[in-house]
């Protein structure tokens, strides 16, 4: 299936959030993740259902202003 | 003391973490500002770089408190969504709210600004909205649930400092007790100055420390600025007026002629 991540495009077929990250090699405990635009907190991505075209985005800190 | 949402704190500089000539260099100004907040944001994470808790590993050496932001959002959707990210990451329901509205002058987008603000002061956070001078965006914001406001001086980056005196002027004198941070626009020192002596709460700032020719001095010439401001406000200063007055008695004067 057809996943966006970070506003690119990969095909895979992981269907788990929690398995996403460490496919894509992932470390730390300092992400945030959100799928089509919602929030998936930490504790709910280990089982978080993923779907075709689902549009992932996975943050962590930098600096600021 | 100054009172942010029930947090006390005894500096009024908020120091930004971004453009520094190194991680070093924002440590030792972070240090040599004694600022308690400083502003941190969010990227998206390049797979496989392991680098995503270095710069925040550094920030929690300083012991000081984080203000994330959410610089870069063009609409309240993806603030909102970022304000979200930003608890999950900082483990803090602070955020300093930026609704972009204009690409040149990164003025923010007062309406989007304001219904954002409803939103996330409804799911618990504390607002810090990033504004224009404006008297009726204020009132608008703090119906919204906001209990700090940060007006701009001058458009973020650009170290003019404060362009309009009259506006902030008027902000203080219809807010006497909120909680006012004058938020981008501040170059030097003297501007940081002028709007405590005005009667701003704090003031935050960036890229006139880390732009600097040397951060770490600039920092602490910051802290010096705005100490002497807020000395100076209360103090009570005097107005200019337009003729002289000698400063020297003229009683007593001896009359040679």
């Amino acid at each position: 299936m057809k996943l966006t991540i970070n506003g690119e495009d990969h095909q895979t077929e992981i269907a788990v959030l929690s398995d996403l990250l460490v496919w894509l090699d992932y470390e730390g405990d300092w992400l945030a993740t959100a799928v089509n635009g919602e929030l998936v907190h930490r504790e709910d991505r280990l089982g978080f259902a993923l779907n075709d075209r689902d549009r992932i985005e996975i943050l962590s800190p930098m600096q600021g202003g | 003391m100054l009172d942010l949402y029930g947090t006390s704190l005894s500096n009024r500089l908020l120091l930004g973490t971004a453009r520094y000539p190194s991680p070093a260099i924002l440590a030792d100004a972070v240090r040599a500002s004694r600022t308690e907040i400083v502003t941190v944001s969010l990227r998206r994470e390049t797979a496989g770089t392991s680098k995503s808790g270095t710069f925040f590993e550094l920030i929690r050496t300083l012991g000081v408190r984080v203000l994330p932001n959410t610089a870069g959002c063009h609409t309240v959707s993806e603030a909102v969504l970022t304000a979200k990210m930003a608890r999950e990451v900082f483990a803090t329901d602070w955020i300093k709210l930026e609704v972009i509205g204009n690409h040149d002058t990164l003025q923010p987008d007062v309406f989007g600004l304001v219904e954002a603000a409803r939103i996330l002061s409804g799911e618990g956070f504390k607002v810090f909205p990033y504004m224009t001078d404006d008297l009726v965006v204020a009132e608008r914001l703090l119906e919204a649930g906001c209990a700090v406001l940060m007006p701009w001086c001058a458009p973020i980056g650009s170290a003019m400092g404060p362009i309009n005196l009259s506006a902030l002027r008027s902000m203080r004198a219809h807010f006497p007790d909120v909680p006012l941070i004058v938020d981008a626009g501040i170059g030097r020192p003297s501007h940081a100055a002028t709007v405590m002596e005005l009667g701003f709460d704090a003031v935050l700032l960036n890229t006139a420390v880390a732009g600097a020719g040397d951060p770490v001095a600039m920092a602490a010439a910051f802290a010096g600025a705005i100490e002497a401001g807020r000395s100076a406000h209360h103090a009570g200063l005097l107005e200019p007026r337009d003729m002289a007055i000698p400063s020297t008695p003229v009683i007593g004067k001896a009359v040679f002629s």
